[in-house]
């Protein structure tokens, strides 16, 4: 986890009329469930849903408008898996290491996207596209060894397919 | 949609539904099932392919209907097919050109593919007793489905004709206990919470599902979002003071979410939550909360802190949820699990009897189990409670693949342990599952083969328990990693005998003195492998060995001849052919480090030369000699190619020969023995000519010329 303070940018060119939009639709979040219980975790998800990731001066803007410590909301955020404060690849590569995938060889695939893309956990290709995770079971121990890119789960993967699965991502 | 102001138009509104549900059931349904593992197996594509070609035939009389998960999650995409007045033909493991031919011929020509149909005879379907997943054939996103199916009646019926009392003694009755682990009687729990004086009170459904193996919940979120709803607006009704719920569902599982969400908004437009329910004025409104992934937000504790929006640190009980200061902001609360909200409906409507029907003395009921790990039908299972493992790993799910061996099932996650095969006739209900020091969790069956280390099962659990302990207390955040530093002296073979005490030692520590749930039962994985695979920890430290040969500091390789021929034949004599065998079949048989290295770097002279000497040669009987002295002339010419003495014309001769030993020989041994040849003779005779002409070996495999050393399973992986 980096500093709160090291502002962690994406790659690419953030320009400010992005910045602008992305501050506006936050802040419109935090009005819409700021009274509710649990906002501070509700605002945290819609944030990264939003962003991808948490960046400093987000996090900054939520603890100042809930009226919640900084400090106990990086709490939270170093307590929840979920959250992020890195930026994460275009695409986020989930590979599961709950008991099942493990005895089916999840750790295989891990040695060969490490093999094939130099990906480490929790790390990202320099161009940005993917970015690794180990995850605790997907629920899909049925299909096991499973990973999952963004949205789409691949079942029952074999490392000598990995090539061609990544390659579909563009 | 006007809110159902009262029994009756809920009543009436379910007439409607049913009607046209029989409307439906006088076409042929199509039934698609879209759990998150059917999607991620392509069961989408599959309805697509339905729909269009369903269209294109013009049939009228076929209805294409999204359902969800029944349970067979290995083999899915699943799509049932039910025709009016016959019986119901599933068929499994789908993709889209099946789906034309099942369309031509089922839904056309009215004859069942059978050669892709699962037989409605098979243990899987037969032994098992479908309640809580009893309407995963329905649409989940569709509300008035399930009130059809009589959904909602009980909700009805507790409103207008039961006390608060009498629904809690049904449920007591029933003899219904908690579904997520320890298996305390909810009745009781409920009692608790109701005679808590307090103003305003909270109900809360445990969604968090996060023991690795376990997806049974993440089935019923999916498919039956309703029941859970009824079920807690019914507990809300019986603790009495309740006007508001919230169901904790965990971040990894967006479907799950989705599909709730949309259930309790329905439910709301329908007017069954929100305020004056069906005109009783009794209220309660439901909210959805999604966890943020971590795991020990699964405790109760933890999880209150979750929804009060902190931090997911379990506290010390007492006070417990259900007392007054223990709750959801200070506030009595009752948490159950979503299999056990799930069940409350049915009890309900079918009466206590009903439910304890089937189950033991002191577990009643059924329950979803995951079946996963080395066992053939993978997926979800429910079974009446007490019903031995036996049964369920080898009859309900199949066996082992690969004829291997049973060795063990880990049972309850990284709070459960293993069972061993001694232990296969115990029957699994909750006292039985504790007797044997494991815990029934919410049901995820991993089962392991002879191929398994129990020392590096134990490894994994601890892992897992050091990386979700929330650090909060010392015995869990210190003990647990100890614990892990001696298992990992073990499985290097650097442990002594002592290491053994200390680690049991440890494990009492970390049991007794850890505050939460995570962290007393942390050590249950390591307790158990001890208890009933002691010899193989001994093995580990004694002998420096690994009988189970995961651990890879203490495996090592030695070539069999009497092990490693018949092997070396199947892998390069396979049918098709040596390479395209090693390419498509091989990733099964050995080591993928060994098969990148295949595909990148074999040279096909070298497998045709290997595939003639050792394999042919070997099994030959040196009777006709076509095939004694067509091996020998074959591995001869190979032999001058490979070693950059070849002439083109050889490659004809390669071709005379393999022709006249095919034409030839007595038996399949010679007529099978030059497919590697030809075959890599056809794909890759560039290479052969590059030996040839260009005088080197592309892949640079010739020069070592002990090709077949690396093939040997045996071999690999061994000390490098």
């Amino acid at each position: 986890m980096e500093p709160i303070d090291a502002e962690a940018r994406p790659k690419e060119e953030i320009s400010i009329s992005y910045a602008g939009r992305i501050f506006k639709q936050v802040q419109e979040v935090i009005d819409k469930t700021g009274g509710q219980v649990g906002a501070l975790i509700r605002v945290l998800q819609q944030a990264q849903g939003l962003i991808g990731y948490l960046p400093a001066p987000v996090v900054k803007t939520i603890s100042r408008d809930l009226k919640v410590p900084l400090s106990e909301v990086y709490g939270i955020i170093s307590f929840y898996h979920f959250f992020s404060m890195v930026p994460k690849g275009k695409y986020v590569i989930q590979v599961c290491m709950g008991t099942s995938c493990y005895v089916k060889g999840g750790q295989r695939i891990l040695d060969a996207l490490k093999k094939e893309r130099g990906l480490e956990p929790e790390g990202i290709t320099p161009e940005g596209r993917f970015s690794l995770e180990t995850v605790r079971c997907l629920g899909c121990c049925g299909l096991s060894p499973v990973m999952a890119i963004g949205e789409d789960v691949h079942r029952k993967v074999k490392p000598s397919q990995l090539k061609d699965i990544l390659n579909s991502y563009r | 949609m006007r809110p159902l102001s009262s029994v009756e138009e809920l009543n009436k509104l379910r007439e409607q539904a049913q009607a046209r549900l029989a409307e439906q059931e006088k076409k042929i349904q199509v039934k698609v099932h879209l759990g998150t593992c059917g999607i991620s197996s392509g069961a989408n594509k599959i309805l697509d392919a339905f729909v269009r070609n369903v269209e294109s035939c013009k049939l009228s009389n076929v209805v294409v209907l999204k359902a969800a998960c029944i349970g067979l999650c290995g083999r899915e995409p699943v799509v049932t097919v039910i025709a009016p007045g016959k019986e119901k033909v599933i068929y499994y493991d789908l993709n889209e050109d099946k789906v034309s031919r099942i369309v031509d011929e089922h839904l056309v020509g009215r004859r069942p593919v059978m050669e892709w149909v699962l037989p409605l005879d098979e243990p899987l379907l037969k032994l098992q007793e479908i309640r809580v997943m009893h309407n995963q054939d329905l649409d989940p996103m569709d509300i008035e489905q399930y009130i059809a199916r009589g959904g909602y009646q009980a909700l009805g019926r507790v409103l207008t004709q039961m006390k608060p009392e009498e629904v809690i003694d049904e449920v007591k009755k029933a003899g219904l206990r908690g579904r997520g682990g320890a298996g305390f009687p909810t009745a009781i729990k409920w009692g608790f919470v109701r005679s808590a004086s307090s103003q305003g009170k909270y109900v809360v459904c445990n969604g968090d599902e996060g023991d690795p193996g376990a997806y049974m919940n993440r089935a019923v979120l999916e498919g039956n979002p309703h029941s859970i709803v009824e079920g807690m607006a019914i507990g809300a009704y019986a603790i009495g003071n309740v006007r508001q719920g919230y169901a904790y569902v965990r971040a990894e599982y967006p479907l799950a979410i989705e599909t709730l969400s949309h259930a309790i908004a329905q439910a709301r437009e329908y007017g069954l939550l929100g305020k004056n329910i069906l005109g009783t004025g009794f209220e309660f409104s439901l909210d959805i909360f999604p966890g943020a992934g971590a795991f020990v937000c699964g405790e109760e504790t933890a999880l209150l802190h979750s929804i009060e929006g902190e931090r997911g640190n379990p506290r010390q009980r007492p006070p417990f949820p259900a007392n007054v200061g223990g709750g959801l902001f200070g506030k009595p609360t009752t948490i159950n699990n979503v299999e056990t909200w799930s069940n409350i409906p049915q009890i309900i409507l079918k009466g206590a009897d009903w439910f304890a029907s089937v189950g033991t003395e002191q577990s009643k009921g059924t329950k979803t189990l995951c079946l996963v790990g080395k066992v053939n039908n993978t997926g979800l299972v429910e079974v009446p409670l007490g019903t031995p493992l036996g049964k369920i790993v080898f009859d309900v799910g199949g066996g082992i693949p690969n004829g291997k061996k049973f060795k063990a099932v880990q049972i309850g996650g990284p709070s459960g342990g293993v069972i061993p095969i001694e232990c296969l006739n115990t029957p699994i209900d909750y006292e039985a599952v504790t007797a044997l020091g494991a815990i029934m969790g919410s049901g995820g069956l991993v089962v392991m083969d002879e191929d398994s280390c129990m020392v590096d099962v134990a490894k994994f659990f601890l892992q897992f328990t050091k990386d979700e302990s929330c650090g909060k207390c010392t015995p869990c955040r210190a003990g647990i990693p100890e614990m892990l530093q001696i298992l990992n002296k073990i499985s290097r073979g650097e442990a002594t005998l002592e290491d053994l005490d200390t680690l049991l030692e440890l494990a009492e520590m970390v049991a007794s003195a850890s505050l939460c749930g995570l962290g007393q039962t942390s050590p249950n994985p390591v307790l158990t492998t001890l208890r009933h695979f002691r010899e193989e920890y001994e093995a580990h430290i004694i002998d420096k060995r690994c009988p189970a040969g995961v651990c890879k500091a203490l495996v090592t390789y030695h070539a069999l001849e009497d092990k490693c021929l018949p092997c070396l034949e199947t892998v390069a004599g396979y049918d098709a052919g040596g390479y395209q065998a090693l390419r498509t079949v091989v990733p099964e048989l050995i080591p993928e480090r060994l098969v990148t290295k295949l595909q990148t770097s074999v040279c096909a002279v070298d497998l045709a030369r290997f595939s003639m000497t050792v394999p042919a040669k070997n099994q030959s009987c040196t009777k006709c000699p076509s095939c004694r002295l067509g091996i020998a002339q074959m591995v001869r010419l190979l032999d001058d190619i490979a070693t950059g003495k070849g002439n083109p014309e050889m490659l004809d001769l390669l071709f005379e020969l393999s022709d006249t030993m095919k034409v030839a020989s007595e038996c399949p041994v010679g007529k099978t023995a030059p497919d590697v040849v030809l075959f890599t003779l056809g794909h890759f005779r560039d290479q052969f000519e590059e030996h040839i002409l260009g005088k080197r070996c592309p892949s640079g495999v010739c020069q070592e010329a002990l090709f077949y050393y690396t093939v040997c399973p045996l071999r690999v992986g061994g000390p490098t």
